[in-house]
């Protein structure tokens, strides 16, 4: 018997739960102001993640096509765009050329702004925040001020990333992974204003994962147990936890490198260390590995924050487009709950070449190869659930289905990065760049698309336009490839990252007769890269207009337009303030989709067991 | 629309929304202070050896601090006991008390971080070094005034345990006769930088603390006469937070004052 079912006597129960006023709380206007900029609203603070998201995920595109063209073409100007990174950055950008330093720049802010600003706002505050109360019938987060309070730290965060461009020699040069001494050493603000830019979105994470880990424990809508919970929230429960307790760490870290650049404190700063030829005069003592260590105690981690609300959201439309239930269900819940647990203990295989020692090595490396166990469960769930249906192909189906290769790509090339003895050969290589990319970007950022067409219609009451949409997508999926691929290959012939020249001064045709150098074929897929990546651009194209076209133009469709099972596709469109006109009630577990003996192909969660076939499918039974 | 659960507990999970909330808080706060204790841990293991200061603090303080964060965790437990009872008068004094006891940690506190900050080590021409409270370093004079003792060698003045009772005088250093002078900031080496960082970080908590049972002492009091079994459960939230940042200490003071 479950507990959920049997505190909520049927008879009484709605009565009792019954918001006092919640139909007057349904009209009531609350203005501009409180109703778009400072709601407390979960769907309004989701939308507000995804379009910060999304504009932050263009401006980083935008770095890129920039350090794209440095590389294709070290020291020209770049074309139309020159004059104006000129006369907004000046001296770094001085003739329209990206400097070293500013390509270090771009290199740093891209990873920050693709991977925190990006990526984790839209995968798990955006869709979390908009569906998962739906999904489990609550009325709103548990905590709707706070939920507030995280989008604001969050957008506080990005202003300040933001403004760390305008300032005197320019944003935080150290990489993404801002590896002390090299991010204490250089002589800019850039640094402290990633520091403080970082502590702001970390605050904003730790909001948000405590509200949605107290949403899905405390909100879940009676007979909703934890078996019927749809997978999506599950990824996005983990995915909650990992934030919890992953980014604290970094936290710390950011605190101390924060004291060594201000304070003058050694955390990470070694005895004898020297700075540009001359000792730095720093008390020494410190660990250049602890701030490693404690990097990518989050850093990989993070990557499972990247990862698993894709999971969840290609496993909803699957779900919903092969009209039969996921394979394995209970295997997806225990290996997303692994994946998270495992996720903790992997974090060195970043660390191979640090000399952090033999033995400790060999334990991250059979970690390593552990964890990829549960991930490959979870992708072999979903490519059996496609075995037998009749799917339907449109264009978030064409997304998931995409996923699944990419992320397969991706996930399979990290092994020989997994293991210590080929990974001294690949790392710090292009060949990287391309394996994490294949994962977050035709990876995660396909289902994130696909999640974006999927629940469109449920935000808008209207449809994306098809046609577009699946331009949009053969666009994207093509040049994806072309953009990333070419970089396995340049990387196993040994370019390595991070070199404002792409890589110039060891090619062959500057350095003729010297061993090992890169091949001009290899050089030239610098080119090919870029305008593979122009064009990914370009095909983004038809769905910036496609997506603002259609909240007004699209077609119009009813509540439940993929006739889903999930309890948000049963909820009013779009879902009024409290969502639920009735407090739904759950008999039934996620996927019942083709139910033999059924009148329709799909049945939601909140259908009664009794109902007769002829039962409309209104939201909840009144008994 | 009223969100379930704010007040009233949940009956298959057993507590309600904010204790939840703040468990989870306190979960993250652990891998917070897990990290800097971390680093704590690799510094000292991976410093050289010899080199890591012992018996730096003014333990008479530290354990004084310790009793008073001790003595604040039982008002604050009483103050949450108070509200349950329904004497709110009781609250009041408790929470008095609590608050009186915190702004008498963050003194103690201050008190110990000016010792550190005015203790300077003075490099000497001679080769020799002084070392102790800077009395008097007027830029008028030509020379300054310490009361403390004089070393020969740096090792001298790492490991202070046995040396409690060293002899100090009063003395002046001509200024012409130092070569470095540096004073025990969070810049001087490890230990004090995670010695002010540590300790700076958890005051930064009970000062939290403090605002949140201030507010709810003063103008969030009103909410007990409309709703006390929301009031309550602040009071226990906010107490747990309490509690967690007393813990805190409770690691940190045998960390940085005894070993």
């Amino acid at each position: 018997m479950d507990a959920a079912t049997e505190q909520f006597p049927p008879s009484h129960g709605h009565e009792a739960h019954e918001p006092h006023g919640s139909h007057k709380a349904a009209h009531h206007d609350p203005g501009f102001w409180r109703g778009y900029i400072f709601s407390s609203d979960h769907k309004v603070i989701g939308i507000q993640y995804g379009m910060t998201a999304l504009l932050f995920l263009l401006f980083g595109f935008f770095l890129m096509i920039l350090m794209r063209w440095q590389i294709a073409h070290p020291g020209e100007p770049v074309p139309f765009l020159g004059p104006l990174l000129e006369k907004i950055l000046g001296q770094p950008a001085a003739g329209g050329v990206i400097s070293p330093e500013l390509y270090n720049s771009f290199g740093a802010m891209h990873g920050t702004i693709m991977v925190f600003l990006g990526i984790v706002p839209l995968a798990f505050a955006a869709f979390g925040n908009y569906v998962v109360p739906l999904m489990i019938g609550a009325p709103d987060m548990a905590f709707p001020r706070v939920n507030m309070a995280s989008y604001q730290a969050y957008f506080l965060g990005g202003v300040v990333m933001l403004v760390s461009f305008f300032i005197p020699g320019g944003a935080a040069q150290a990489g993404w992974t801002s590896y002390s001494p090299l991010a204490t050493s250089i002589p800019t603000h850039g640094q402290l204003f990633w520091i403080i830019g970082m502590v702001l979105l970390i605050t904003s994470s730790l909001l948000g994962a405590v509200n949605f880990i107290a949403t899905i424990i405390q909100l879940r809508a009676p007979g909703m147990t934890w078996m019927r919970l749809p997978f999506f929230v599950w990824a996005q429960l983990v995915t909650a936890f990992i934030l919890l307790l992953a980014f604290p760490p970094l936290e710390a870290a950011a605190i101390m490198q924060m004291m060594d650049n201000v304070a003058h404190t050694s955390f990470f700063l070694p005895t004898g260390l020297a700075v540009g030829g001359k000792l730095a005069g720093v008390s020494g003592g410190g660990s250049p590995l602890l701030w490693q260590h404690l990097f990518w105690f989050l850093g990989h981690p993070e990557v499972y924050v990247l990862i698993l609300p894709a999971m969840g959201i290609v496993c909803e439309i699957l779900a919903t487009n092969t009209r039969k239930p996921i394979w394995g269900y209970k295997s997806l819940v225990y290996s997303v709950l692994a994946i998270g647990f495992l996720s903790f203990i992997v974090w060195a295989h970043h660390m191979y070449l640090t000399g952090m020692g033999t033995e400790i090595s060999a334990f991250f490396q059979a970690t390593t190869m552990i964890i990829s166990i549960p991930s490959v469960i979870i992708l072999t769930c979903l490519l059996i659930s496609l075995w037998g249906a009749s799917i339907r192909i449109n264009t978030p189906m064409l997304f998931s289905l995409a996923f699944l290769p990419m992320f397969g790509i991706g996930g399979l090339t990290g092994l020989p990065l997994g293991f210590n003895a080929s990974d001294v050969y690949l790392h710090d290589t292009y060949y990287v760049i391309a394996h994490f990319h294949y994962v977050v970007a035709p990876g995660t950022l396909f289902a994130l698309f696909a999640g974006i067409y999927h629940w469109f219609p449920k935000i808008t009451g209207r449809k994306m336009n098809e046609f577009w949409g699946r331009a949009h997508f053969w666009g994207s999926f093509i040049f994806m490839n072309l953009v990333f691929m070419p970089m396995f290959e340049q990387g196993i012939k040994g370019m390595l990252r991070r070199m404002a020249n792409g890589g110039a001064n060891y090619s062959a045709a500057v350095v003729p007769g010297a061993i090992d150098t890169l091949p001009g074929s290899i050089m030239q897929l610098h080119t090919w890269i870029l305008w593979a990546a122009v064009a990914l651009g370009i095909a983004q194209i038809p769905f910036i207009v496609n997506f603002f076209w259609s909240i007004r133009h699209g077609e119009k469709v009813g509540d439940n337009p993929w006739q889903a099972t999930t309890l948000e596709w049963q909820a009013p469109t779009p879902p009024p303030h409290g969502n639920f006109a009735v407090p739904p009630r759950i008999y039934r577990g996620p996927y019942e989709y083709s139910v033999p003996g059924h009148d329709s192909d799909f049945t939601p969660q909140n259908e009664p067991e009794i109902a007769a076939p002829a039962m409309p499918k209104a939201p909840i039974p009144v008994h | 629309m009223e969100i379930p659960y704010t007040v009233e507990v949940r009956p298959d999970t057993g507590i309600y929304n904010a204790k939840l909330g703040i468990w989870l808080f306190l979960a993250s706060e652990v891998m917070l202070f897990g990290g800097l204790f971390s680093a704590y841990v690799l510094l000292r293991v991976g410093a050289e050896p010899g080199t890591w200061p012992h018996g730096w603090q003014n333990v008479a303080l530290g354990t004084t601090n310790t009793i008073v964060l001790a003595l604040s965790a039982i008002t604050t437990l009483l103050a949450w006991v108070s509200c349950k009872v329904g004497q709110f008068g009781r609250f009041k004094f408790f929470h008095a008390c609590t608050l009186l006891l915190a702004a008498t940690f963050l003194c103690i506190k201050v008190v110990e971080y000016h010792e550190h900050l005015n203790n300077y080590e003075i490099y000497l021409t001679n080769g020799q070094i002084a070392d102790g409270q800077m009395v008097e370093n007027d830029p008028k004079h030509d020379y300054l005034i310490i009361t403390g003792r004089e070393v020969t060698d740096e090792s001298a003045l790492i490991d202070l345990r046995s040396q409690k009772y060293a002899r100090e005088t009063t003395f002046q250093i001509p200024r012409s006769e130092i070569k470095v002078m540096q004073n025990y900031g969070p810049w001087h080496n490890d230990y004090l930088a995670l010695y002010f960082t540590l300790t700076g970080l958890h005051a930064l908590h009970i000062l939290a603390g403090s605002i949140v049972i201030g507010y709810l002492w003063g103008p969030g009091r009103k909410l007990w006469k409309t709703d006390p079994a929301r009031f309550t459960n602040r009071v226990e939230v906010s107490g747990l937070f309490w509690h967690f940042v007393d813990l805190i200490w409770i690691f940190l003071f045998p960390v940085l004052y005894l070993t």
